[in-house]
């Protein structure tokens, strides 16, 4: 039984039409949408690689169901900032070089832009902690945390 | 093409004479599906010059997140004189690059970039050449820069007007002149990557991304124990799911394709299929044992010096010890994806392979394909460090794709990757050796049990389950290096036990063998220091002779402000006890030259170990890259880590049970040690390699450093805290 939704994404006014409203929203976002900013990364709730915002605050659109999305506002990567106006953690991500694969850029830029909207001068520890539940595998970590510090300093 | 030629003499042979001399389009071989030259003697299969000066290059290595296409841009920037903006890279297409082996083995730069070089160095020349004959001037009075050859009075000629979109149709000459150090202008900078702001922005597209028109999604379903055979079907159990295309199930390959994803993923759970039983993998609790009472398929001696065993018996002071390396995933962030289609009896697959010339070869064999027929593009993926998952996702593609005509992408589950990715194998090492009353060592001998290896490819999951045609090797080749120690003993033997088979499909996992026999030998050696009563980083350099290997430990020592005396520290009391560790590489023996400095803190109640600071201090030779070298060191020692105090495959008889990162834990942020790296560069030195030199030396450092810290040695990786509990009351 296909259902249409309404949203709001990265400002524009969406329908998704879906057999399941318990898909994650991520294959929405990624399929029906052509926004490719998110990833897959595990599907459940562990790694932050499918990380947007909704309503502002970082989530993990691997266990939001689309279907509970109808009306809400959703951020993703490609709409966080823009490429003559990149978002102040973008910045210092290209600034200090944060990336490997990147991957998991998706969900460290994502969840520290929703982090620094909370606390904007925060503490190396608490930027750790912040991000304690986001994995990188290819070892960025130190760079992601000088990252964050320089958006939080730069804000 | 040949026809449109104008002439084939090579421009060397003709001493500078005008010639229309660069071909239109490249020469195109009958047998191989390829789309321009990819011969690694030619330069053409290198890199082209379009008729707006733009360069693109063609490599058969590939940028798997570590900042390889960054460097190869620069490389070719700087031997051509162009700018970087000028420079694309086209990197692991079987039709249209060279190939230039694996991805692997910290060989990108030493071996790909090189290779590179030589050719835009040619090309430089042969550039040279022909300006200087539409001049009428000698070459040697010319010089390039900004895209163009320039005469000494001032006249130009851009690269474009000289070759623009021809070929260059000559071979690359092994002796043309590479630029001397000083006049290199991005070659040892801090270039920024090229791919970093596309993938700080949601513009990267990965293989993941991609979709071709009318592509399906398909999964392959696993079964639950890794040796089952699915003995029946039931394609009715997901006849209901809206979308779903086509249950394929071709002898033990079971799979679904469906018009969207979710619909795969749904189908891909819920189909029954009814499933032999097996249990054919050894106890966890009893790995080791099992791993010794594997058959020994062959020894193979990697080094020998003098009679270690006599010397040994005769020694003041004998010691030995044995050392294990657990089980470990790629566990890549993304999991494996691939993209095959077939269109006119041709097999195109989009992959994140670091190999794709020889998948190319492995999905002809599968196939029962011509292997001209197949066309392997590499598109990046989440970092992979060995061969991971892609392969064997690119081969569910294949038969999935066959299978309904249509292309079809794959993407594994998150515990299909845990599971079914290659593991790298369960390694253990004994180790002997002998002291003199002056604490000298007189004798040195270890074993290394690791699987039987090839220098072939891992098989296909696919293949293997299916019973279709694959190599069938055993693999990892090229894990003994580093047993073989770099220190001046006066007895040695060295021994690796290949072993008839190993509990898992094995593969390369960042630093495979070189890791953990480095981390066994230098943290026995650290044994050895103690047991001397001298200070480790001292008798280190007491028994090291090369230079570049004492620099890098000296400088790493000045780099952590290494205080000299021996382990264990004195100060036992308090609940946090805190050490340091040293420890040290030169990679195979041959290259790269890595120390370390790890410094720890032990809390004896939980038996958890801190990481407080890691020093390193590098040397590969010439930097290409400096800040790309030290993300790469920082990534070594992260990762590294993560695998030293916290990741263990476990199982059960029959499967993988560590399915998730719950189960399969990994570093987090706030266990993450301040990373200091000290980089030694030498411009007028080859380039080694920097991808994984640096894991070597994580394991022994943290051993080194908890011994320092509490006088307990730690043998077992990971170094859990269970295990550090239990070593603590055994003392
Ligand atoms: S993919 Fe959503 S948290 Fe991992
Ligand atoms: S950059 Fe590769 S997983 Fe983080």
């Amino acid at each position: 039984m296909s259902q249409t939704l309404a949203m709001t994404v990265n400002g524009r006014a969406v329908s998704v039409t879906v057999d399941d409203p318990e898909m994650p929203l991520l294959y929405a976002l990624r399929n029906d949408l052509g926004l490719t900013g998110p990833h897959y990364g595990c599907g459940l709730g562990q790694c932050g690689a499918c990380t947007v915002h909704v309503d502002g605050v970082a989530a993990r659109s691997c266990q939001l169901p689309v279907g509970a999305m109808a009306g809400k506002r959703i951020t993703t990567l490609e709409g966080l900032g823009t490429a003559g106006k990149p978002h102040p953690v973008q910045a210092a991500f290209i600034a200090e070089q944060a990336v490997q694969c990147g991957y998991c850029a998706n969900g460290m830029i994502m969840e520290s832009a929703s982090f620094l909207a909370q606390t904007p001068k925060p503490t190396e520890a608490q930027v750790r902690e912040a991000l304690a539940s986001n994995i990188c595998r290819c070892g960025t970590q130190p760079r992601v945390v000088r990252a964050v510090l320089r958006a939080a300093a730069q804000a | 093409m040949d026809g449109m030629q104008l002439s084939r003499r090579g421009l060397f042979g003709t001493g500078g004479a005008l010639v229309v001399s660069f071909a239109l389009g490249g020469a195109k071989p009958a047998a191989a599906w390829t789309e321009k030259p990819v011969a690694l003697e030619q330069v053409d299969s290198f890199l082209a010059i379009d008729a707006q000066g733009r360069v693109t290059t063609y490599v058969g290595k590939v940028d798997l997140g570590t900042g390889l296409r960054t460097g190869f841009a620069q490389i070719a920037a700087d031997e051509l004189d162009v700018p970087m903006t000028a420079v694309s890279v086209v990197e692991g297409d079987t039709a249209l690059t060279p190939d230039q082996g694996p991805t692997y083995g910290s060989l990108g730069i030493q071996i790909g970039g090189v290779q590179l070089r030589q050719a835009a160095a040619t090309a430089r020349a042969l550039l040279v050449a022909e300006a200087a004959s539409r001049f009428g001037l000698p070459a040697e009075t010319l010089r390039t820069e900004d895209g163009a050859a320039i005469a000494p009075d001032g006249r130009r000629i851009a690269y474009a007007a000289l070759v623009g979109g021809k070929a260059f149709s000559r071979a690359v000459d092994p002796g043309a002149t590479i630029k001397p150090p000083e006049a290199r202008k991005v070659v040892g900078k801090p270039v920024p990557r090229v791919d970093i702001p596309d993938k700080v922005m949601g513009r990267f597209a990965y293989v993941h991304d991609l979709k071709l028109p009318g592509m399906l999604h398909g999964r392959a379903v696993r079964p639950p124990a890794m040796g089952a055979v699915a003995e029946a079907v039931d394609a009715a159990s997901v006849a209901g799911i809206p979308g779903i295309v086509k249950v394929v199930h071709e002898k033990g390959f079971v799979g679904v394709v469906a018009k969207t994803e979710w619909a795969a993923i749904k189908a891909q759970a819920a189909l029954k299929v009814r499933w032999s039983a097996w249990a054919g993998l050894p106890e966890q609790a009893k790995l080791w044992e099992h791993v010794r009472a594997t058959p020994v398929a062959q020894r193979q001696v990697t080094s020998e010096k003098g009679d270690p065993a006599t010397a040994i018996k005769g020694a003041a002071t004998t010691l030995s010890a044995s050392y294990d390396f657990a089980i470990h995933t790629h566990g890549s962030m993304g999991p494996s994806c691939a993209v095959a289609e077939f269109k006119d009896g041709r097999l195109t697959v989009w992959t994140a392979s670091q190999a794709t010339h020889n998948l190319r070869k492995q999905l002809a064999l599968m196939l029962g394909q011509p292997v001209e027929q197949v066309r392997c593009i590499y598109q990046e993926g989440a970092g992979c460090y060995g061969r991971n998952g892609h392969e064997d996702a690119a081969a569910d593609a294949v038969l999935l794709a066959k299978a309904v005509g249509k292309p079809v992408r794959v993407q594994w589950m998150r515990a299909e990757e845990h599971g079914w990715d290659p593991k790298g194998p369960p390694t253990l090492i004994d180790l002997r050796a002998g002291l003199d009353a002056q604490g000298k060592v007189v004798g040195w001998e270890s074993e290394a049990f690791i699987p039987k290896g090839a220098g072939g490819n891992v098989d296909l999951v696919a293949a293997e389950l299916g019973g279709l045609p694959r190599e069938n090797l055993l693999s990892p080749g090229n894990i003994v290096h580093n047993l073989a120690v770099p220190y001046g003993f006066p007895a040695v033997r060295t021994t690796c036990l290949r072993l008839e088979s190993t509990p898992f499909r094995p593969s390369w996992i960042r630093t495979p063998g070189r890791m953990q026999n480095t981390y066994a030998s230098e943290a026995f050696l650290d044994e050895l220091a103690a047991a001397a009563g001298k200070d480790p980083l001292q008798f280190r350099l007491e028994n090291l002779d090369d230079p570049r290997g004492r620099e890098v430990l000296e400088r790493c020592a000045r780099l952590a402000n290494w205080q000299a005396r021996p382990s264990p520290q004195r100060d036992q009391s308090g609940e946090i006890l805190r050490g340091r560790g040293v420890t040290y590489v030169k990679y195979e023996l041959v290259r790269t030259y890595v120390a370390g400095v790890a410094e720890v803190e032990v809390n004896r109640r939980t038996g958890e170990i801190r990481v407080t600071e890691f020093f390193c201090t590098h040397d590969c030779g010439q930097i290409i890259n400096p800040d790309a070298v030290t993300a790469q060191i920082e990534g070594n020692v992260v990762s590294t880590l993560s695998r030293t105090l916290k990741e263990e495959l476990t199982f059960d008889r029959g499967t993988v049970t560590s399915l998730d990162w719950a189960s399969y834990r990994t570093i987090t942020f706030p266990e993450v040690p301040k990373i200091t790296v000290e980089l030694i560069d030498r411009p007028a030195e080859k380039p080694w390699g920097a991808g994984e030199p640096a894991a070597a030396i994580v394991p022994s450092a943290v051993s080194n450093a908890v011994y320092d810290a509490t006088g307990v040695r730690l043998r077992s990786v990971p170094f859990s805290p269970a295990k550090v509990r239990a070593a603590l009351q055994g003392a």
